[in-house]
C-alpha cells in the first residue's frame, strides 16, 4: 500500500485540522497548463489532490465537469498522458497524495493490470471509480489493493447501515462521502445532515471520512470540514479555471492564479475549523 | 466464464447479471441500493400470478395483443425465395413493440410505490409508450431526448407532450440517444428517492436487460404459437433490427434453444462500416457504459464514439449485453444495413404491402431483401416489424425529395 494518504492524515491529525481535497480534470484546458495548475496546488493549500480522468460519458457529473472533460479530450488528453502528468508532478513533490477519479471504461480498455502497474510507478496513491460499486469489486478494486493502491469508495445518502459494511469492506485511504444524492456541482449539502452521516459512517470504520459534492465557498468548506476529516471541492475550482479561459477556451496568463487563489481561500476556510 | 457451449442459451443472466463476460451492474453507489430493490421487486412480481393476470389483461385490451403474424405475399413473390411473415408489432397501441416493456416496468414501478417516471428515448417510440402508460396510470413522466432527435422526430415529441409528458431536449455530447441516457441517469441519481427509471431497451445495469427481455418475449412466444397454427411448424429464420436490441431479443429469446431456427440481428451501418455508423458488434469491442459491459464503439483510449444512423432509434454506440454474448457464442448472426439500404427497404415494404415501416425495422427489411432470395420457397422467415413509419414520414419525405442528405 502506498503510505502517502495515511501519512497525510496522520500529519493533519497532529496539526488538528481537516484535509482540503481539490479536484481538477487532467488536461483541462490543455496538458501543459493542467500540469502547471496541479503543481501549484500544494503550495496554495491543497492537502490531497484528486485528478479527473477525462471520459466522454461521465454519468455522475454535472455540466461543469462534463465540459472540463470534453475540453481535455479535445486538447488530446488520454489516460496514458494523465499518468505521465502524475509522473511529472512527482518529480517535485513526493508527499502530496494523488487520487485519480473517473469512470471504468478507459481503465478497462487500457488493461487493468497494466494500468495498475503504470499508475503505481507514476506515483498515484488512490483510485475513485464512480461506476464500480462493491458488487463489481473483482474488476478493479481487489486487483488495485493487491497492486498496492488505495481504492477509495463513495458512500452516499442512499447507502444505509445494512449496506455500509459491504461498501467499506475493501476501502482504504479514506472514505468519500457524497453529501447529496445527485451529480457533481448540484445543490449544496446541509452541514448538520453531513455531520450525522459522517458519525454514522465512523461507527463502521476507523478510516478518515472526506465529504464532497456541493461545496463551493470557503464558508461552506469551513462548515463541512468542521463535521468531517476533509472537504472536497471540484466544480467550483473547475469553474474558476473555465472563467480564466479566453473566448476560444484556451488558457490565459490568469489560468493558474485563478485556480490557486480560490484554492487558497478554500484552504483558509478549511483551516479555520478547529 | 467457460468457453463451452451452454446446455441452454436461455438460462442467463447469472445472479450478478452476467451473460458470459457481459452485463453486470456498473453504476454509481447512489443508485445501487435502488437497483437491488428493483431486482427484488421484479422477482416478486415475476412470481406473482396476479401480476401476470393484470398484465395480460392490459396486453389484450389496451395494447391490442396478440399482434398478427402476417404472410407478406407480394414481398415474398417479389423476392422469389423464402416465405416471409411479418410480426406486426407496429399495430400495437402507440405504434411499436416498446409498449410491451413499458407496461411491465410501470406495473413494477407501481408495486414499488414510485410516482415519478423518467425515460430516455431515441426515435421517440419508447418515450411515447412511456408517456402513454404514465397517462393511463396517473404517473408523472419526464422523457430525455437528444436535441438532434427532437428535431428529426417531431411527430413523436408532439405526441408525448399531448400525453402530458415533459420532453427534455439533451444538448450534451452528440445530442442523441447515448446522451439522453446519460442525462436520464443523472436525473435518476438526483431523484433516486421517488423516481423509477423506465429503460427502453435490453441494456443498462442488471436487472434491466433481463427484465426488458422478459417483457418483450411475448413477441417470440406469440410468433411460435401463431406459426404452429398457420404452418404447423417452427419458423426457419428470424430477422430483427438492433439498436439496443429489445425487439430482436423479444423475438429471438423463446427460440434460442431450437437449433433449427436461424436468427439474424441487423445493426445500423449508417454511411457504411468504414465510415460513421452505429454497428457496435461489427465495429466495436467490449467495454463498460451505462451500467453494463457490452460491445461499444470507442477509440483506443476507451472514449465512446458518436454513432450515426438515419434511424434515431438505432443511433446508439452500444448494444444489449445478451446480444454481445449471443454474438460471441455464435448463436445469433449479426448483420448490418446502411442508411441507403434501409431507405430501400422502407420504400419496398410501403409499395408492395401497403405498410409503411419505421426506419428501424426498415433495416431488417433491407436484409430480408438479401436473405430471402437465397432461401428455398418452403423456408419460413419471420421479420419483426417493430414499429410503424408515421413518425418518419416527414424525414423520409424530405430525403426522397432530395431536400436533405
Amino acid at each position: 500500500m502506498t503510505i502517502r494518504i495515511d501519512a497525510r492524515f496522520a500529519q493533519l491529525k497532529k496539526e488538528n485540522r481537516s484535509a482540503f481535497v481539490t479536484f481538477l480534470m487532467a488536461g483541462d484546458p490543455d496538458p501543459v497548463t493542467s500540469l502547471e495548475v496541479i503543481k501549484a496546488l500544494p503550495k496554495a493549500g491543497a492537502d490531497i489532490i484528486e485528478i479527473g480522468m477525462p471520459f466522454t460519458d461521465p454519468m455522475a457529473d454535472g455540466p461543469s465537469i462534463q465540459a472540463a472533460g470534453l475540453r481535455a479530450l479535445k486538447a488530446g488528453m488520454t489516460l496514458k498522458k494523465t499518468l505521465a502528468m502524475v509522473r511529472d508532478f512527482r518529480k517535485a513533490d513526493d508527499a502530496t497524495p494523488i487520487v485519480l477519479m473517473g469512470y471504468y471504461n478507459p481503465i478497462y480498455i487500457y488493461g487493468v493490470d497494466r494500468f495498475l502497474a503504470d499508475a503505481k510507478s507514476a506515483g498515484v496513491d488512490g483510485l475513485i471509480v464512480v461506476d464500480l460499486p462493491p458488487e463489481e469489486d473483482s474488476e478493479l478494486c481487489v486487483p488495485a489493493m493487491k497492486a498496492g493502491l488505495n481504492f477509495i469508495r463513495l458512500a452516499t445518502p442512499t447507502t444505509d447501515d445494512k449496506r455500509l459494511p459491504a461498501v467499506l469492506a475493501n476501502t482504504s485511504g479514506f472514505v468519500y462521502y457524497v453529501s447529496v444524492t445527485g451529480i457533481t456541482g448540484s445543490a449544496s449539502a446541509d452541514s448538520r445532515a453531513v455531520g450525522e452521516a459522517v458519525a454514522r459512517i465512523k461507527r463502521h470504520t476507523a478510516l478518515p471520512v472526506c465529504v464532497g459534492f456541493g461545496i463551493r465557498t470557503p464558508e461552506a468548506a469551513r462548515a463541512i470540514a468542521g463535521e468531517a476529516d476533509g472537504a472536497v471541492v471540484g466544480t467550483a475550482l473547475v469553474d474558476a479555471l473555465r472563467g480564466s479561459l479566453d473566448s476560444s477556451g484556451k488558457a490565459t496568463v490568469k489560468t493558474v492564479t485563478a485556480v490557486t487563489e480560490l484554492t487558497a481561500a478554500l484552504a483558509a476556510g478549511v483551516r479555520g475549523t478547529r | 466464464m467457460s468457453q463451452l457451449r451452454p446446455n441452454s442459451y436461455r438460462s442467463g443472466p447469472d445472479e450478478r447479471g452476467h451473460f458470459g463476460i457481459f452485463g453486470g451492474r456498473f453504476v454509481a453507489e447512489t443508485l445501487m441500493p435502488l437497483i437491488l430493490d428493483l431486482e427484488k421487486a421484479y422477482a416478486e412480481a415475476k412470481a406473482d400470478p396476479a401480476f401476470h393476470a393484470e398484465m395480460n389483461g392490459y396486453l389484450k385490451n389496451y395494447v391490442g395483443r396478440p399482434s398478427p403474424l402476417y404472410f407478406a405475399e407480394r414481398l415474398t413473390e417479389h423476392l422469389g425465395g423464402a416465405k416471409i411473415y411479418l410480426k406486426r408489432e407496429e399495430l400495437n397501441h402507440t405504434g411499436s413493440h416498446k409498449v410491451n416493456n413499458v407496461l411491465g416496468q410501470l406495473m413494477v414501478a407501481r408495486r414499488m410505490g414510485k410516482k415519478r417516471i423518467i425515460a430516455e428515448t431515441g426515435a421517440g417510440q419508447h418515450g411515447v409508450a412511456t408517456a402513454t402508460l404514465c397517462a393511463r396510470f396517473g404517473l408523472e413522466c419526464f422523457v430525455y431526448m437528444g436535441a438532434v432527435d427532437v428535431e428529426r422526430q417531431q411527430p413523436n415529441v408532439i405526441r408525448m407532450e399531448m400525453l402530458g409528458a415533459k420532453v427534455i431536449p439533451v444538448q450534451s455530447g452528440s445530442r442523441t440517444l447515448k446522451d439522453a441516457m446519460n442525462e436520464a441517469l443523472r436525473d435518476w441519481v438526483t431523484n433516486v428517492h421517488n423516481t423509477f427509471y423506465c429503460i427502453g431497451t435490453v441494456a443498462g445495469p442488471h436487472p434491466y436487460p433481463m427484465m426488458v427481455r422478459d417483457f418483450q418475449s411475448v413477441i417470440g412466444e406469440e410468433t411460435r404459437k401463431q406459426m404452429q397454427e398457420t404452418e404447423g411448424r417452427l419458423p426457419d429464420s428470424l430477422v430483427a433490427c438492433i439498436g439496443g436490441g429489445s425487439n430482436a431479443m423479444g423475438l429471438f429469446h423463446p427460440f434460442l434453444d431450437d437449433p433449427s431456427v436461424e436468427m439474424f440481428g441487423v445493426e445500423a451501418a449508417g454511411h457504411g462500416l468504414t465510415q460513421l455508423h452505429a454497428a457496435s458488434l461489427a465495429g466495436g469491442r467490449p467495454g463498460v457504459l451505462h451500467g453494463n459491459r457490452t460491445y461499444l464503439l470507442m477509440d483506443d483510449d476507451g472514449q465512446i464514439q458518436d454513432a450515426h444512423s438515419i434511424s434515431a432509434g438505432l443511433d446508439y454506440p452500444g448494444i444489449g449485453p445478451e446480444h454481445s454474448w449471443l454474438h460471441d457464442v455464435g448463436r445469433v448472426k449479426y448483420l448490418s444495413a446502411t442508411d441507403a439500404e434501409a431507405l430501400e427497404g422502407f420504400q419496398l415494404l410501403s409499395r408492395l404491402e401497403g405498410i409503411i415501416p419505421a426506419l428501424e425495422p426498415a433495416h431488417a427489411i433491407a436484409k430480408v431483401m438479401e436473405l430471402a432470395p437465397q432461401r428455398p420457397k418452403d423456408h419460413l422467415m419471420v421479420v419483426n416489424l417493430s414499429g410503424r413509419g408515421d413518425k418518419d414520414v416527414p424525414q423520409v419525405g424530405d430525403i426522397l425529395r432530395g431536400k436533405t442528405k
